[in-house]
């Protein structure tokens, strides 16, 4: 092993590494793949949902045989206090096409496939295997990786980083910073599982329908948060993340929010009766453009989580992480055929390629996103929904006030908890920051 | 069948993961210190594995058998050199079935 060397190493076998080896691989290049965990995916946490046109792009015929949950044909919207949500609610029988869009799936398993494809095209995967470090030559080029496991460094022309957000190797080489606190939210999930005929009814759903609900409001303690709950076929996915500064602030417990998610009225009828199978906790990268890192180096690119390529505002990022690896892997396969070296300069490629995809026209169209929800977190996640939830409520309740002093009371309400002026700002920042 | 809805032992929730312990070597460590920092204190709360506790002199320690690798704490506590992260040596640790 010592003595070969590879054209490509990808490190880590998540949804960017696998599009990243896949695609080389499937290309001709000899590639390595190394991953700490038992199996592809036994480290990775996810909601979930996957984008289909994003590995589409990778392997167009994947509904064959990839482990999917459902397809996805409502998504509902909740702003919520502590004992209502006002919703908004989208449901489409369009997305009952012969190609769906979207899919819950399950990490773990989805990644086992996944990999399975990778090392059909031909590449070499080595689990329970952690990178310790990479390996540069005297001009500071990288070189290969040393691995937890004996012998010498493993040489290769390129490294791909696709190490996921905690991004160790890349930040201990000084490629890039160690994500801030700030920047990065800290999500805790569970797997609860019930039969797949309860759930269809519950959610009034058939045949691998699925539905999603994302909500935010009082349930992230007036911290910048979310919370989730995806039907898979046998099982709720639910949980809640909230940034890790906030975290700190506040020192919020985050199996306290979930309880307290899983415990609010709108929310506990759902899931009533179910098994819970596993606790899991992740970071997501929320620092948006202006927290990407260097993409790309001597000897080496970085794609995925790891370059904080991640769409907090939409809740995307493993089509981002399959996306850039791909580009990652397309861009490395043009450099080798061109007989160019894997210096710098060539694989800026990579990322003039990535700037022509969506995954960096959408993560610039929202660069001030990330600042306004996390410096103004308490009107956003806190006084609004309350607000929503009065307003919705004075509308709702038919009683012998006139519906003119309803109206003066709701107006009033908004103005008293943020001022006029206060309410006009955040109006106009979001729809700046939306644009 | 259990419903689990009104239980909030993290304990009970690291139950249900499966684990590979790498006995004798955890892979994360806290430096000795007097008083814990704002941060590092914070982590006794804000660990969603709660493997950050308080000892009787006021002191954080860290029991990593229940981690998750989440990174949070690195994320809180690293820079500052108060605790020392690494990852478990390769196929130890979590292993998610579901993730
Ligand atoms: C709770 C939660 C919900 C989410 N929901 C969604 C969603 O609904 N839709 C969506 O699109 N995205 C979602 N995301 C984001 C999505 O999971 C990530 O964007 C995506 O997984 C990133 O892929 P990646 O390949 O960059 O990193 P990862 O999937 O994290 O993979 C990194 C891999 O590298 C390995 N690795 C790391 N370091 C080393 C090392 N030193 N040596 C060897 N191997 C190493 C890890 O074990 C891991 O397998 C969610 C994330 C979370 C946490
Ligand atoms: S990595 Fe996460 S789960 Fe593990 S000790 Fe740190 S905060 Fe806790």
């Amino acid at each position: 092993m010592t003595e070969e060397k590879f054209d490509a190493i990808v490190i880590g076998a998540g949804m960017s590494g696998n599009a990243a080896a896949y695609t080389m691989a499937s290309r001709g290049l000899k590639v390595l793949q190394l991953e700490r965990g038992e199996y592809a995916g036994s480290k990775n946490v996810q909601g979930a949902i996957m984008y289909a046109n994003m590995l589409e792009k990778i392997i167009p015929d994947f509904r064959d045989d990839a482990p999917l949950e459902r397809h996805l044909i409502e998504q509902r919207f909740w702003m919520m206090d502590d004992t209502s949500h006002t919703g908004m609610q989208y449901r489409s029988d369009d997305f009952n096409e012969t190609n769906p869009n979207r899919y819950t799936i399950i990490r773990a398993q989805f990644d086992k496939w996944f990999s399975r494809k990778v090392r059909e095209a031909g590449t070499t995967l080595l689990c329970e295997t952690t990178v310790t470090e990479l390996a540069h030559d005297t001009e500071g080029k990288v070189i290969g990786v040393r691995t937890d496991r004996a012998g010498d460094v493993i040489l290769a022309d390129v490294v791909v980083l696709a190490e996921g957000v905690n991004g160790l190797l890349g930040t201990r080489a000084g490629l890039r910073q160690t994500p801030k606190p700030e920047t990065v939210a800290l999500a805790v999930k569970e797997m609860h599982f019930l039969a797949e005929e309860v759930i269809d009814q519950r959610f009034g759903l058939k045949a691998n329908e699925g539905c999603v609900i994302e909500a935010a409001g009082t349930i992230s303690r007036n911290m910048a948060g979310l919370a989730f709950l995806y039907t898979n076929k046998e099982s709720i996915s639910i949980g809640i993340g909230c940034l890790v500064s906030e975290f700190a602030a506040t020192m919020e417990s985050p199996y306290d929010l979930l309880e307290n998610f899983k415990n609010h009225p709108s929310v506990r009828p759902l899931i009533a009766g179910s098994e819970v199978k596993e606790y899991a906790a992740h970071l997501i990268p929320e620092g948006g453009y202006k927290a990407i890192p260097p993409l790309f180096g001597n000897g080496w690119v970085v794609v995925g989580d790891a370059a904080q390529l991640n769409n907090a505002v939409h809740r995307e990022g493993s089509n981002l992480a399959m996306t850039s690896g791909r580009i990652a892997g397309e861009a490395i396969v043009q450099i080798k055929n061109r007989g160019k070296p894997m210096i710098k300069e060539n694989l800026a490629l990579y990322k003039s390629m990535l700037e022509k995809s969506f995954v960096i026209k959408d993560l610039r169209k929202y660069k001030d996103m990330p600042a306004l929800l996390h410096t103004n977190s308490r009107n956003f996640f806190t006084t609004y929904p309350k607000l929503l939830s009065q307003a919705a409520q004075n509308f709702m309740r038919v009683d012998s006030t006139p519906k003119i002093e309803k109206e003066r009371a709701t107006t009033a309400a908004f103005i008293k908890a943020r001022s006029r002026w206060g309410l006009v700002s955040d109006a106009v920042r979001f729809a700046f920051a939306w644009r | 069948m259990t419903i689990a809805v009104t239980n909030i032992r993290v304990e009970d929730k690291l139950y249900q993961n499966r684990y590979v312990v790498d006995s004798g070597r955890p892979h994360i460590k806290v430096r000795p210190h007097q008083s814990p920092s704002v941060n590092l204190y914070a982590l006794t709360s804000v660990c969603p594995a709660k493997c950050y506790e308080l000892n009787d002199q006021g002191q954080v320690e860290i029991t990593t058998d229940g981690c998750m690798e989440c990174g949070t704490c690195r994320v809180l506590c690293e820079a500052s050199g108060e605790i020392e992260w690494n990852y478990p040596k390769g196929g130890f640790g979590v292993l998610f079935k579901f993730g």
